[in-house]
């Protein structure tokens, strides 16, 4: 009785292996991969591609980290890669010597909020520099009182809150606030996922945490929000400033939001449905980045950037490394001399 | 015996008694902890998701809205990367065991074999999806696809099919085959019309156990490369064309229900968190049904076969 479902097993399976080889492409596939902080973005940005192409053309996004994604791109493997930082130099390399050239195009901002539990009422701002003695890599298990961070502070335990190593944002904090990407103290609860960060930091008391902006955005009535005093290369010089659409745009919430990108393969770009993916997202993209709780770039940096795509201006404005706290202005001129 | 001994032997007894008890007790406790956790948990999953539930969340692709979304592409992804899985390992996994059973020698290399199938149940997930990355993927160029997809699932639960169709093999009395070789069969005719056929029920129980773990798994998938956003549907497999059957759809890409689920609760907005809890219900109900469909064909094989 069991032979009849084994002979069909043994059919179908040989019909499926013959069959696999036949790798004829039905419908263009624009593919992309990368961080997943931009993901909402994009994703955003290929759900209304591919309605407005009436399903002609497919768009997959996948979320590897920005490292893996760049991994990916080099290769040759993805069309369309997510970066939550400048390319470094090592994937410079990497794509050169596989000979993978790239268009970079910003897509939007941001931003890394510092919070804190709901009823703390005496810290209504902090600064750099104080966050830097909290998170620096020599704190570890010394600085456990707020009071060692400033005596004016209460003598109560300080339970730190962060991103995992493997985020972009904990690459970006890291860099901004103590100087070097990665360099930071290991003894506080770290996530990939920050809703476990918005728990942690709503849930105990003398808490202290960074998160991405949108995250924030959605917990406001758990949270609270710190406003930061950037350093000495701020623009508003010793005043504290809450992230806002509008301090980040213009650049006074220092040094904590950052530019994201996306980065299009030369090769790519010279197959229609990629070319006209990238246009389609400068042309919606801040539209799209605001309906997901991003900080759009101004209208200008869409213009110079399709600029960019139009005349094949290929590389990457950054020297193989972010920058901390880059204004839109100088990001601007940067894209403009490419 | 003495008055004294008599009550010496009854606190002894009694002493037994209350140990016995308090044993009971313990077991029962630690019983009740895990079920109520399990419960707790299910319960919370469907308090949140099954509100959620609707034939427009089957039948939508993923959206920015979260009120929009659905998981169509994940749990066609899911079918797919299950049939695949479900073909590339039945043939494989029971062949083996039945050769282990029935044909191997017993000697050191057989048991040498034997212990790395029951290690290899115990790795971790993800090693198998870097090897299938390394193999499939580029090796053999299949790429991130369903096939890719199908067929690392279908090794890590390889090991399982085949301990279980030798446990069910194992179960057949050695009469039966005494009695079928004392007429003359050969050791494929043994196979054939009895082994297979009276430890299929048992095979069957093992193959869907190994499918329902397979189902949740996501680590091994998103080493491979499987996608986060996909809004289309593989290339249908039986056309209005010819050579009317197409198996395109191997080779697409595809997301399954465990990533979109990952991919949901760790949105900021709480209504994708409610989508996820969603998603929760229905792989639940999926691997239950597996488990119940598994139960009953045991306990329906068991009933027709008699020795």
């Amino acid at each position: 009785m069991i032979q009849k479902p084994l002979v069909l097993i043994a059919t179908l399976s040989v019909l499926m292996f013959a069959g696999a080889p036949a790798r004829a492409q039905t419908r263009p596939t624009v593919k992309i991969d990368g961080s997943s902080t931009v993901f909402p973005i994009t994703e955003a940005v290929a759900e209304e591609f591919q309605n407005e192409q009436r399903g002609k053309v497919r768009v997959t996004v996948g979320i590897s980290g920005t490292g893996g994604g760049f991994k990916k791109f080099c290769r040759g493997e993805i069309d369309v890669q997510n970066a939550s930082r400048p390319i470094q130099k090592s994937e410079m390399e990497a794509c050169r010597s596989a000979g993978v050239k790239y268009y970079e195009l910003p897509v939007a901002y941001d931003a890394t909020v510092i919070v804190t539990h709901p009823s703390n009422d005496w810290l209504s701002e902090i600064t750099v520099e104080q966050l830097g003695k909290m998170w620096a890599p020599e704190a570890q298990g010394k600085v456990v009182k707020w009071s060692q961070v400033n005596p004016k502070w209460p003598n109560a335990e300080l339970k730190l809150f962060g991103a995992g190593s493997d985020s972009g944002t904990f690459d970006y904090f890291t860099e901004a606030v103590n100087g070097k990407p990665k360099a930071s103290r290991g003894d506080y609860t770290a996530s990939e996922d920050d809703n476990m960060l918005v728990q942690g930091v709503s849930g105990t008391k003398g808490s202290l945490g960074y998160m991405p902006y949108s995250y924030y955005e959605e917990n406001k009535s758990r949270l609270k929000l710190v406003p930061v005093v950037g350093g000495p290369k701020s623009p508003l010089k010793g005043k504290a400033v809450a992230p806002s659409r509008q301090t980040v745009e213009d650049g006074t919430y220092h040094p904590l939001s950052r530019p994201i990108f996306i980065y299009v393969s030369e090769a790519a770009a010279k197959r229609p449905e990629v070319m006209s993916f990238a246009a389609f997202y400068l042309k919606n993209g801040a539209k799209l980045a605001e309906a997901v709780k991003y900080v759009p770039l101004p209208a200008k940096a869409y213009e110079l950037a399709q600029g960019h795509l139009k005349k094949g201006k290929l590389g990457s404005a950054f020297g193989g490394h972010s920058e901390v706290g880059l204004k839109i202005e100088d990001l601007l001129k940067r894209e403009a001399k490419l | 015996m003495s008055r004294s001994e008599m009550v010496r032997i009854e606190r002894h007894l009694n002493r037994r008694k209350v140990a016995d008890f308090l044993f009971a007790m313990v077991g029962l406790l630690c019983l009740l902890f895990a079920l109520l956790t399990l419960l707790a948990l299910m319960y919370d999953l469907a308090r949140t998701g099954v509100p959620r539930l609707s034939l427009d969340f089957l039948a939508s692709f993923p959206s920015r809205f979260a009120d929009r979304s659905g998981i169509l592409s994940a749990w066609v992804g899911t079918l797919c990367v299950m049939a695949v899985t479900a073909v590339a390992v039945i043939p494989v996994g029971v062949a083996a065991g039945v050769y282990l059973e029935e044909y191997a020698p017993k000697n050191a290399l057989t048991a040498i074999i034997e212990l790395n199938i029951i290690n290899l149940a115990a790795i971790p997930s993800i090693t198998f999806g870097l090897m299938a990355l390394g193999l499939f993927v580029y090796e053999f160029g299949f790429g991130q696809s369903i096939l890719t997809a199908g067929l690392t699932l279908g090794l890590l639960v390889l090991p399982i099919v085949i301990v279980t169709t030798r446990e069910a093999i194992r179960a057949i009395p050695n009469t039966i085959r005494e009695a079928a070789y004392a007429v003359g069969a050969s050791k494929w005719q043994v196979v054939q019309h009895h082994i297979v056929p009276y430890s299929a029920g048992g095979i069957l129980t093992g193959i869907i156990i190994s499918l329902s773990r397979a189902i949740g798994e996501t680590a091994p998938l998103i080493t491979i490369g499987a996608l986060t956003f996909i809004a289309f549907l593989p290339t249908p497999p039986v056309s209005g064309d010819a050579p009317y059957v197409s198996f395109q759809w191997l080779m697409d890409p595809f997301t399954v229900m465990p990533i979109q689920m990952f991919n949901w609760v760790s949105r900021p907005q709480p209504e994708f968190h409610v989508n996820a809890a969603a998603t929760g219900v229905i792989l639940l109900a999926m691997t239950l049904v597996m488990n119940g469909a598994a139960i009953y064909i045991r306990y329906r094989f068991r009933k027709r076969v008699k020795w």
